[in-house]
């Protein structure tokens, strides 16, 4: 059945049916709150008489959730010089080292935006999926496949001067990316199929077909057999930013956060997709189109990771080879995540992440920890701040008798 | 007392006059103390001298001494950008067995990266390393050609080795080593002690350096059993156990009784000793692994090279050059043999090796000749560094596709 007329129901109608859902929602939480306090009851009645209700805060937490978020980052990271210690390298130089060279040295900045530029784009389109609660998993191969379509007219038209080639490069990545975020979509509006194992399983084809490419029709001959296509011709390599290590992709990364925000914020499908994604049927009553919005931001989703794809391969590899796939699109779930699903905050968290891969690997050379160590810190400090969000969002009552 | 004095200070003028004058009346020969006092004071004077220049002179030997000290102690600082983690015994620990023999040396200090992907990420970590003052900067993987040749072009006082590529540039060299070599000698071991005549080779990719191995294995075990053939599996991977164990698996089933590898994993040498048949290793004596079927393995041995360059480096004798060592200059060599190698076999292959050794003859030595039989070195010619390094076609013997 589709949903299509606006006047289906009146607004009255719509708000009471958005009243008795709410109802239903606290009810189940208020049973989940008795179930965890029973819980808690088990553990800790037998030691002592305590009680630990979870509430769901009311109003947002405002400074405090910098707070929580502090107090995570600085558990974390108490952890990981403990675990530095450990090994038998300077703790607190360690953290300081890793700091500097991430956040304080006069290269970092450049190192960091460079590397941040595939994660926020990535990032960027899986938050407006995510807006919509439609789990797109599939940015990875969305980002390959972004790869592949850019590479695709680079290698066509190596001729063209920039001005033309750029432009078809970005479209045709849009295009590749878009389409990879398209099959899920409509795969999950006509058959139902779940998104989160159609894009997951999406990505593996998608990095084959990247892997066939470069293997097979699209191999450098003088390449000595190693799989990578031909060096882009100058027309096909977006340009650096005089003076710096930069390119000017990082326009783009601008317009796409401007953009994003603008779209979630101030226009009336933005506002659509907010309440779409908690509330489905609501939405559904008030006469959005729930299908067509799957679609839109599936392919809004594929195009972003779509362009991270183009401008790795142009900008910083001047070519298409398998490792241009690191897990960006996996990487991009957790940013989207850690910054709430808004486009500043992604901003902030891909820049962040970036720095402290930056500042890891530095911390490798220079006190050679072994490079698990780095993941397990990153996945650490991840961890901890993702799950003081918990406390962002809830409060704890404890009470005590006896 | 002050009205008193002027008539003090007269009265003293005129005793002082008095004893000049009457000195000099009386003692003529005084003349000759005064020089000797005279003389005596210079004497003092530049014995003075003598002290305060001593004392200069041990200052500014005590400066020169640590000026040279500093001189001597400039540590060098060797960097290592490795591929994939440096794990037990792989690619990347072979190297690494290399740069500790480099941090062996006097003062030079080394320090690695591991598991850099080849891309932007290698770039940033070779920058970091020439920004940080590095002098010497080695990467070992060939992915790292591109970004590697980037970052030389910025930084031309810093010596650039890239291992396995082609590209080079005025402070950018590259060099490898002859692996095919001590694969032939291991293609010998595994000749002789197969019983099926099939021999197994997990292979990663297909490129030249893989597919000569591939090649030189195959005439090695040839040399010793004629009716010898080498089935061939791509696995498309350096490094996945599970993957690479399950492609040897595939390789016993078609019977397969030696298990070869030029993957970094020692999942083929788990399979093969599951199986209770023999293998050989890669990289590293992988011995530890499985040590009922491991018969030799062919091994890096990057240490001498690396210490080679450093050297050069310190002493500023160093060329960008193309380097491609082997059995002789001890960049590859064969594993210890195992326990199941007979004598009569170890014989005939360090027989073999002392020939390598000695540098008069190679593996690939015509005729050669390909799959389908046609003659790719001709007979007496030997094959040169190009057409090896082009190599894109099997020997006669290898059943398998370079697909």
């Amino acid at each position: 059945m589709r949903t299509s007329g606006r006047e289906t129901k009146p607004p009255a109608v719509f708000f009471v049916d958005a009243a008795r859902e709410a109802k239903e929602v606290s009810t189940a939480l208020r049973h989940k709150s008795i179930m965890v306090r029973q819980f808690a009851r088990q553990i800790f009645g037998t030691f002592w008489m305590i009680r630990i209700r979870i509430h769901k805060r009311q109003e947002p937490l405002g400074w405090g959730s910098f707070l929580v978020f502090t107090a995570a980052l600085a558990f974390s990271l108490v952890i990981c010089g403990l675990l530095l210690a450990v090994q038998g390298k300077p703790a607190a130089g360690g953290l300081l080292l890793l700091f500097k060279s991430a956040f304080f040295s006069s290269w970092a900045i450049e190192d960091c935006l460079i590397k941040s530029v595939p994660i926020f784009l990535c990032s960027l389109g899986v938050a407006i999926a995510f807006r919509l609660q439609v789990w797109n998993i599939g940015a990875e191969g969305q980002y390959a496949l972004g790869a592949v379509g850019a590479t695709w007219i680079a290698l066509l038209a190596p001729g063209l001067p920039a001005a033309v080639l750029l432009p078809l490069m970005l479209l045709a990545a849009s295009v590749a990316g878009g389409l990879w975020g398209l099959i899920p979509a409509l795969l999950k509006v006509r058959m139902r199929a779940n998104e989160i194992i159609v894009t997951l399983m999406l990505n593996y084809i998608a990095i084959l077909i990247l892997d066939y490419l470069v293997y097979g029709p699209w191999k450098d001959p003088t390449s000595f057999g190693f799989p990578m296509t031909r060096e882009f011709s100058t027309g096909a390599v977006v340009g650096m930013i005089a003076g710096t290590r930069l390119n000017w992709g990082i326009l783009i990364c601008v317009a796409a956060g401007l953009a994003s925000w603008i779209f979630l914020r101030f226009t009336r499908l933005g506002f659509e997709l907010q309440t779409g994604g908690e509330n489905p049927r609501a939405a559904r009553y008030a006469g959005l189109s729930y299908s067509r919005l799957v679609m839109l931001v599936m392919v809004l989703s594929g195009m972003l990771a779509g362009w991270a794809g183009f401008l790795e391969a142009s900008a910083n590899l001047n070519r298409l080879q398998p490792s241009i796939v690191v897990g960006y699109g996996y990487t991009a779930i957790v940013v989207a995540w850690l910054a709430r699903l808004n486009p500043l905050y992604i901003g902030i968290a891909s820049y962040l992440l970036a720095g402290l891969r930056v500042g890891l690997e530095t911390l490798q050379l220079d006190l050679q920890v072994p490079a698990a160590f780095g993941q397990i810190m990153e996945g650490l400090i991840l961890l901890t701040v993702l799950a003081g969000g918990f406390f962002t969002r809830y409060r704890l009552e404890i009470r005590r008798y006896g | 007392m002050r009205k008193r004095s002027p008539y003090l200070m007269v009265f003293a003028c005129i005793v002082a006059l008095l004893f000049i004058l009457s000195s000099c009346a009386e003692k003529p020969d005084n003349d000759l103390s005064d020089q000797v006092e005279k003389l005596s004071k210079e004497n003092a004077e530049l014995k003075d001298r003598i002290q305060a220049l001593e004392k200069e002179n041990a200052e500014l030997k005590a400066q020169i001494d640590e000026l040279k000290a500093k001189v001597e102690v400039k540590e060098y600082q060797v960097g290592f950008v490795y591929v994939s983690p440096i794990g037990d015994a792989g690619w990347s620990y072979a190297h690494d067995q290399g740069r500790l023999a480099v941090e062996a040396m006097d003062g030079v200090t080394t320090s690695y990266v591991e598991a850099v992907p080849e891309g932007p990420d290698s770039e940033r970590v070779m920058l970091n390393m020439a920004r940080k003052g590095y002098d010497v900067i080695f990467a070992t993987s060939f992915g790292y050609m591109d970004p590697m040749l980037k970052v030389a072009k910025q930084f031309p006082e810093v010596v650039f080795e890239h291992c396995s590529g082609f590209k080079m540039a005025p402070n950018m060299g590259n060099y490898f080593g002859r692996m095919y070599q001590a694969r032939y000698l291991s293609g010998m071991v595994a000749g002789a002690m197969t019983r099926s005549n099939i021999l197994g080779y997990v292979a990663a990719f297909p490129i030249p350096e893989v597919i000569r191995g591939i090649n030189a294995f195959t005439i090695g075990a040839q040399e010793v059993n004629p009716k010898v053939q080498v089935r061939v599996v791509w696995t498309k991977t350096w490094y996945d156990p599970a993957t690479e164990k399950e492609a040897a698996k595939s390789l016993l089933d078609v019977g397969a009784d030696v298990i070869a590898q030029h993957q970094d994993s020692p999942g083929p040498q788990e399979a093969a000793q599951e199986k209770g048949v023999y293998s050989v290793g890669y990289n590293s004596d992988m011995s530890a692994f499985a040590p009922k079927a491991h018969l030799t393995a062919p091994v890096w041995n990057w240490g001498p090279l690396y210490k080679q360059i450093v050297e050069q480096v310190r002493k500023g004798t160093w060329k960008s050059e193309a380097i491609w060592y082997g059995m002789k200059e001890g960049t590859v060599d064969l594993a210890p043999f195992g326990p199941m190698v007979p004598d009569s076999v170890r014989q005939k292959v360090l027989a073999k090796k002392q020939e390598l050794l000695a540098g008069g003859t190679d593996v690939f030595v015509g005729p050669v000749k390909d799959q389908q039989g046609a003659v790719r070195i001709p007979a007496g010619k030997t094959a040169s560094d190009q057409e090896m390094l082009g190599m894109k076609y099997f020997v006669q013997g290898v059943v398998g596709t370079l697909e």
